[in-house]
């Protein structure tokens, strides 16, 4: 896998501390945490289970909030927005991906992948022309008026993913995005998401279990008992 | 912009039953609601029609119906001067002095006695009465032992068909025709020769007298000058208001039974409502931390809930209408108490009753819709995303 030189850091984190109150104890899960990302990287954190690589993802979401340090996706400096404007700035800057997809069962792979969509100020003519082109990139035109029950896990995940892409975010962050698929499945997925970020040219984050899903990153980082080796690959 | 209205909806669709089954709830209560303020519009529908904004009822002053009344021969006389009154094509004048005496009478089937109006009546007292059609006979012949029966007497009392005798006052009595009065209270009376009628109950005064206006804006000025005059001792109604006047209390009394049997049913059916938003909210944790993952606003996720509990509360109302508007075709007989008498009447779905009916059911839902629709907008996102 050819790696291009870093031009700009798109995610920088400083000095990243974050504990957890259990009872009358404090458990620290992450520490003095100081990493960079590259624009266009395809990042795996790897780790054990409560090793804190889940809220270090979720707090480079923004949908978490770190006790002390700062987090700056983008240029800007998500630890100091409020919650309001935190919710508005995900929806510009941060594709998710879930482990179990999290489609609303209700809606149709079309209205699912447009639902980031409704908090932008597109019209319906370009909403439907941006929904379009995220299912052709997943190869899921076909589908869109299934709803998520009559897909697949592996089609249901295609679906998730065109709806992390279609507002065309900063970064891409997936949580497990394998870890319910069978292997046909997750080759498939991770295949896409590799495409993504070198086609398109997307700034992926996952944390992963799966060996063969970090395999697909440029660069693996493992985290243990809330410190970041940097390993590298 | 919000998350689509269609997701709402699509929830409620999705768990159909729990849905069902809260807004029958809903609908049970609205049913109720609905239910007594037809039953309140029937009551004063039928007794304010009965009455005509040209006729003027004169009765003794501080007796609240006919029946408390008196107005003996010689004040009758009195009010029989007055300019005002109009006058019939045969020249007479339409002024009508009659009895009312209230009797016992068995009904058909059960034999159980229930009271019955007498009306004794003039030969002008139909004319009065624009509203009461001759169906059927003939008007009594004055002198005679003979009367007519209103239609509903006629269907649900013994005796109260044409050629069927009733009896009462000592004597028996002939029905010898039936009249239609519509929804009035006059279907639920017998009339016969007010004469006949005194002597047989022994009364020496009429109840009341009633006559027709030359024009009905001269009431106040005919009334002035009849409570005024120092030989009468009685007060002069728009029939109208004396109609209304006697569906007051019954209307007071079923409004507050119903409010009262409302606010209790109310409260299950807030607290069901509430319990299925709450499992909803639940079973939705983790599409709710999704939502607020990709950017919507906790107002929105607010918004969501509640307009699925208003949802709920709207189908909960339409059912309910829809099942009262059922209840028009029923007509229910009841005692007005002020009067002593029988009275029929249907209930009377308004446009005024449908839109507080709605109005009630969105209220339910709102308030059973408010404390889930708090705590799913209020949720940490990451322990949303957890239960996935």
């Amino acid at each position: 896998m050819t790696q291009q030189p870093c031009r700009q850091n798109i995610v920088s984190v400083q000095d990243l501390s974050k504990s957890y109150q259990r009872g009358a104890q404090t458990v620290p899960v992450l520490e003095n945490i100081t990493f960079e990302i590259c624009e266009g990287e395809f990042l795996a954190l790897m780790g054990p289970s409560g090793s804190g690589k889940s809220t270090l993802l979720n707090i480079l979401a923004g949908i978490d909030k770190a006790d002390s340090g700062t987090v700056t996706v983008g240029g800007v400096d998500i630890s100091s927005l409020s919650e309001t404007d935190l919710a508005q700035w995900r929806a510009v800057n941060v594709g998710f991906i879930f482990q179990f997809y999290n489609l609303m069962p209700v809606l149709t792979a079309y209205e699912n992948v447009e639902l980031p969509l409704l908090l932008t100020g597109l019209s319906r003519r370009e909403r439907r022309e941006h929904v379009e082109t995220a299912l052709a990139v997943v190869n899921l035109q076909d589908r869109m008026d299934h709803y998520p029950s009559q897909l697949s896990g592996g089609q249901q995940q295609r679906v998730a993913i065109a709806r992390a892409v279609v507002t065309d975010p900063t970064i891409l962050v997936a949580d497990e995005p394998t870890g319910d698929l069978d292997r046909v499945s997750a080759e498939d997925v991770l295949g896409l998401m590799g495409r993504l970020n070198r086609e398109f040219g997307k700034t992926i984050i996952m944390v992963t279990h799966d060996p063969r899903a970090a395999e697909r990153a440029h660069l693996v980082r493992h985290l243990e008992k809330g410190v970041m080796s940097d390993s590298g690959r | 912009m919000a998350i689509p209205f269609s997701y709402s909806f699509r929830n409620l669709w999705t768990r159909r039953l729990t849905t069902v089954l809260t807004a029958s709830g809903m609908a049970l209560v609205v049913f109720v609601f609905a239910a007594t303020l037809m039953l309140a519009a029937g009551l004063r529908k039928t007794l304010v029609e009965t009455g005509s904004p040209d006729n003027v009822v004169v009765i003794r002053k501080a007796s609240q119906s006919e029946v408390q009344s008196g107005v003996d021969r010689g004040q009758a006389a009195v009010i029989e001067t007055q300019p005002e009154i109009a006058v019939g094509t045969d020249g007479r004048q339409l002024l009508a002095k009659e009895i009312v005496v209230l009797i016992s009478l068995p009904k058909r089937g059960t034999d159980k006695p229930s009271n019955v109006v007498i009306r004794g009546v003039s030969v002008t007292s139909l004319a009065l009465r624009p509203q009461v059609k001759l169906v059927e006979g003939h008007m009594p012949r004055p002198g005679s032992s003979e009367v007519i029966a209103g239609q509903s007497v006629a269907k649900r009392f013994k005796g109260g068909g044409i050629g069927e005798t009733l009896r009462f006052g000592m004597r028996d009595w002939t029905v010898v025709g039936t009249f239609d009065a519509g929804t009035t209270g006059f279907s639920s009376e017998i009339w016969g020769d007010a004469d006949q009628l005194m002597q047989a109950f022994r009364r020496p005064v009429y109840s009341s007298v009633i006559f027709r206006l030359r024009n009905r804006l001269e009431f106040p000025k005919v009334k002035e000058r009849i409570e005024a005059d120092p030989r009468l001792t009685v007060e002069a109604k728009r029939e109208t208001q004396y109609y209304s006047d006697q569906s007051e209390m019954m209307a007071t009394f079923l409004g507050i039974m119903g409010m009262t049997l409302t606010f209790i049913f109310s409260l299950g059916a807030v607290i069901g409502a509430m319990i299925t938003m709450y499992a909803a909210v639940a079973n939705r944790t983790a599409e709710i931390g999704t939502l607020r993952a990709l950017g919507f606003r906790r107002r929105s996720i607010m918004i969501v809930f509640l307009l699925e509990s208003l949802l709920l509360g709207l189908a909960g109302g339409l059912a309910g209408i829809f099942v009262s508007s059922f209840l028009q075709f029923l007509t229910i007989s009841t005692v007005n108490w002020q009067t002593f008498s029988e009275l029929a009447f249907s209930f009377t779905l308004t446009p005024d009753i449908i839109i507080q009916s709605l109005a009630f059911s969105l209220f339910m839902g709102l308030v059973g819709g408010v404390l889930p629709a708090f705590r799913a907008a209020r949720m940490n996102i990451v322990e949303a995303l957890r239960t996935s």
